[in-house]
């Protein structure tokens, strides 16, 4: 009997094994999720309870949702009680302790791209002295960005701070039960950025993650969000060239961007995570939802992005083109190459009158790698003189990869305009064989065909951007012919 | 109705099902025409669930409890005569509620050795042709209607070419439909084979009479051998509150050609589906197809073209014009399979919207797996060109009558492209009888 209750009593207490009491002190939760691990991350985040009901409230609804299987991409079963929620950000003593500790391939990789010593060591997560460069750069530019009144901070630091901004617009883009992968994130987020261009305010230099210097500590479940509040201007830019270390094997961000009357924001993101090994083996599962929500009118909207890296990408950067005249644009390079998987594309909802909409999106498709295109452009009985023009463009290497193209088209006004155009094709033999013929190394003149067919899209990038974005195509695309 | 009651009433069919097999034989097809059945049972009538059915729901059809056995329905020479091609020479077989009528059809001078007959006939004398070809090209699992139209087989049109023929005149199938007690549902079913080096052109004209309410439900098999060519046209008028839902389905050998026009005026809620498989080299097909709705009409057009082996071709073009609060659906897709190099494709969907209530979804997909390729699809939604509006305006021709003869222009691209003149005639005709200002399209015509 004694034995029974002693049982019972444990069983009881069972809960107190997986977390809410787990010791704050610790830096990692256990893998699983359930609502004591969001409570734990809430905790040790120091979140305001309407943020946990709030996450909680995600969970609820992601519980009773299932993994998406119409995109054309081929995922292996992801166990989701699998994964630890919750780790610190890394102190530097875990790293390596110096460059000759890291993978030599990494460091091929970054000489290539002609990335200076300090930041490899930097990107490598290499243990640097605080005198590191881009930490007194930062400095500069928070003075500079304080005194034009822009908010650029990590997200934690946002809901302390402005926790107002904060609760008004989560959420309002991407709803947390928009789809599986961003009722996970607002359930689990971690960290990321939050930006806010006060009225009339041109954002007075181009904000990077990549000077946010605790940026690459943010974890696999990272959220942005971005407000441009009456007649703002901002360029954001995403990730960068240079392949990052990174662990954690799923990622799923969410991006919010808000743009209000006569606003515009530019969004540009360099997507190089670890691909996977020649054979299809590890990388990184990237799977984002981003949005953007042109709420005023005469407000713009141009997501621009070169997607060169992890083994499968799920993402569709969208614009709900509410606002009367506004504008949203997509600008994409997508490379694939051994065993990548990329099923990504864009969304345009055009609400508002007199709405326009360009989506240029470039695709390259290398040896065993599978790749798509998937579009939707949805004009409302509301938006009259609704404008959109599309053109996807495939490539081809190798007779064992592919590319695909599913545009979804619906009108419902008489006074728009649509047009969509694909092609699919390979590289043509006669413009390598001129090239060749001139004396260029066929390795050369594919780089140059490539960079040509991708020239509309990184004329949209950032000046220094897109010079290293072509250096990238050319390595991610080494030996795929010939 | 939920999707659940939708699928209840598949149940309808069983109890129809027994009775259609009192009226036709125990045969060889009759195990078949079981397991079609309980295929369909078992999946029931798509819902809009599935990405294929997504933009059509076809609840409609689902909810009504048609009859599925045929009767004879009397009509006189004179009303066939008002429908029927006058103007071209041609091997006719008509049907009237789905049922074969010989007295009306014309198949007199027809050469010994090819056959063109009912589908009814084909199945009792046949067996040995039948059961290598019935069947097979059209797949059960592909589309529920399918498996629906496989169990009820009866009247339809059985076709054989042999090699090295080519059949003198074109070979016309009248589908026409009357009022009739009980709305009646038809399962027509036609099957194609051509011969090494055969020719025909065939045409599927389905007519609606007094605004009858029924269900039209018809597959159709081709079967091209090396180097035959079919040229099919499907002439789809009927009624305005029938339903219609057409699988096309064609296998084509070496260096064959198939050219398909697809021509949807009539209805209220329409299917059409198309499969294209270039099962070897050299082979080719057309899809031409034009779609114009008004009203509540809901016309949907799905194509698929498997390119299986290199060296084969495929060109798609379609066109539609929507008004009223009618909704026009376009998926055209182009699946270059494996190993498949050296292939063209290139696939066009246009459309004009002349009334703000009426919508038009449309996806022209690729989907490619093998490099040495030129594969291009377009898509445009849109109006009339401003300029072109501007230029007939200059020339004091009225607003209405210029949009007119702009939207006949915008038309006439999918109808120029007919090579079988009367066809085209007739198609010009009942094109500018549903414009505006038809009588001054037609001035302007010469018609």
């Amino acid at each position: 009997m004694s034995t029974n209750s002693e049982n019972m009593e444990d069983l009881v207490n069972k809960d107190y094994e997986h977390g809410f009491v787990t010791d704050i002190e610790s830096d990692t939760v256990a893998p699983g999720l359930n609502e004591d691990t969001i409570a734990f991350i809430s905790k040790k985040k120091d979140e305001p309870e309407w943020l946990l009901e709030w996450r909680l409230k995600a969970y609820r609804q992601w519980l009773k949702m299932e993994d998406p299987t119409w995109a054309h991409l081929d995922i292996e079963h992801i166990d989701y009680q699998a994964i630890s929620y919750y780790s610190a950000p890394k102190s530097k003593d875990d790293g390596p302790k110096s460059l000759d500790e890291v993978d030599p391939k990494l460091l091929e990789t970054y000489e290539k791209l002609g990335i200076p010593l300090q930041e490899q060591k930097f990107l490598a997560g290499v243990a640097v002295d605080a005198v590191f460069d881009s930490v007194s750069v930062a400095t500069t530019f928070k003075g500079k960005l304080a005194d034009a009144g822009v908010i650029f901070c990590s997200f934690s630091e946002a809901v302390k701070e402005y926790p107002e901004l904060v609760k008004k617009y989560l959420g309002s883009v991407v709803p947390a039960a928009d789809n599986f992968f961003s009722a996970l994130n607002s359930a689990v987020f971690t960290d990321g950025s939050f930006v806010y261009i006060p009225k009339g305010v041109r954002c007075p230099m181009e904000l990077s993650t990549y000077f946010r210097i605790n940026a690459s500590n943010t974890g696999q479940f990272e959220r942005t969000l971005i407000i441009a509040d009456e007649d703002s201007h901002v360029s954001y830019l995403e990730g960068c060239t240079a392949p990052m270390r990174d662990e954690n094997q799923l990622h799923a961000a969410v991006v919010e961007l808000i743009v209000l009357k006569d606003a515009e924001i530019k969004y540009s993101t360099v997507q190089n995570w670890y691909p996977g090994d020649e054979n299809g083996v590890g990388g990184i599962y990237n799977f984002v939802t981003k949005r953007a929500d042109c709420r005023g009118d005469n407000s713009k909207v141009s997501w621009t992005q070169v997607e060169t890296g992890s083994a499968i990408t799920w993402k569709y950067p969208s614009c709900i083109l509410k606002g009367d005249n506004s504008v949203g644009e997509f600008y994409s390079v997508a490379v694939t190459n051994n065993y990548q998987q990329a099923d990504t594309g864009t969304k345009m909802i055009h609400i508002g009158k007199n709405t326009r909409s360009t989506i240029i999106s470039k695709g390259i498709s290398a040896r065993h790698a599978q790749q798509t295109y998937r579009g939707l452009v949805k004009i409302s009985k509301s938006a009259d003189n609704a404008r959109n023009y599309t053109q996807c463009d495939s490539l081809l290497m190798g007779d064992q990869c592919g590319a695909h193209t599913f545009p979804y088209i619906e009108a419902k006004n008489s006074t728009a305009t649509v047009e969509h155009e694909a092609t699919t094709s390979k590289i043509g033999e006669d413009q390598l064989f001129y090239c060749k013929q001139r004396g260029i190394k066929e390795e050369d003149a594919v780089n140059m065909i490539v960079n040509g067919f991708c020239k509309e899209v990184f004329k949209e990038l950032p000046m220094e951007f897109a010079v290293e974005a072509q250096k990238l195509l050319g390595i991610t695309l080494e030996g795929a012919v010939g | 109705m939920s999707q659940e009651n939708m699928n209840n009433n598949a149940q309808h069919y069983l109890a129809e099902f027994d009775q259609f097999q009192e009226t036709v034989e125990r045969d060889w097809f009759s195990e078949q025409r079981q397991s079609a059945l309980k295929l369909f049972i078992e999946t029931g009538f798509p819902s809009s669930r599935l990405e294929n059915w997504k933009y059509t729901d076809v609840r409609p059809i689902a909810k009504q409890s048609f009859s599925n056995v045929s009767t004879t329905t009397s009509i006189t020479t004179e009303e066939i005569d008002a429908i029927r091609f006058q103007d071209i020479d041609c091997y006719e077989l008509v049907f009237i509620n789905g049922v074969y009528s010989k007295e009306h059809s014309r198949l007199d001078g027809l050469t010994e050795n090819i056959v063109i007959e009912n589908m009814a006939d084909a199945l009792a004398k046949d067996k040995d042709l039948l059961e290598k070809h019935l069947s097979q090209y059209a797949d059960n699992n592909v589309s529920p209607f399918t498996a629906l139209n496989t169990a009820f087989i009866q009247h339809g049109t059985y076709i054989n070419v042999p090699k090295n023929t080519v059949v003198d005149k074109p070979i016309n199938i009248l589908y026409l439909s009357k009022d009739n007690a009980q709305p009646l549902a038809t399962h027509p079913r036609n099957l194609v084979i051509m011969g090494e080096h055969a020719e025909a052109t065939l045409i599927e004209n389905y007519i609606g009479l007094d605004d009858a309410n029924y269900f039209t439900n018809v597959v159709t098999e081709v079967s091209l051998s090396t180097a035959s060519i079919l040229k099919h046209y499907k002439i789809q008028q009927e009624s305005v509150n029938a339903y219609h839902i057409g699988n096309l389905n064609v296998t084509q050998g070496k260096d064959s050609l198939f050219k398909s026009h697809s021509i949807s005026l009539g209805g209220s809620l329409v299917r059409n589906d198309i499969y294209g498989q270039l099962a070897a080299e050299g082979a080719s097909i057309v899809l031409n197809g034009l779609y114009m709705t008004d009203g509540k009409q809901h016309v949907d057009n799905h194509t698929r073209v498997d390119h299986l082996k290199p060296n084969t071709h495929s060109t798609e073009n379609y066109r539609g014009v929507l008004n009223g609060k009618s909704r026009g659906v376009f998926n055209g897709k182009v699946v270059v399979h494996p190993q498949a190099q050296k292939i063209e494709a290139h696939q066009n969907n246009a459309n004009l919207l002349l009334s703000d209530d009426a919508e038009i979804d449309t996806k022209p997909e690729l989907e490619i797996y093998a490099d040495d390729v030129k594969c291009s699809h377009g898509a445009t939604v849109g109006q009339l060109d401003k300029n072109m509006l501007f230029y007939l305006r200059s020339r004091a021709i009225d607003e209405d009558t210029a949009r007119s003869l702009l939207t006949y222009a915008f038309v006439n691209e999918i109808i120029s492209d007919i090579s079988l003149v009367p066809i085209k005639n007739r198609l010009e005709h009942l094109i500018i009888g549903q414009l505006p200002d038809a009588e001054l399209i037609r001035e302007f015509t010469n018609e």
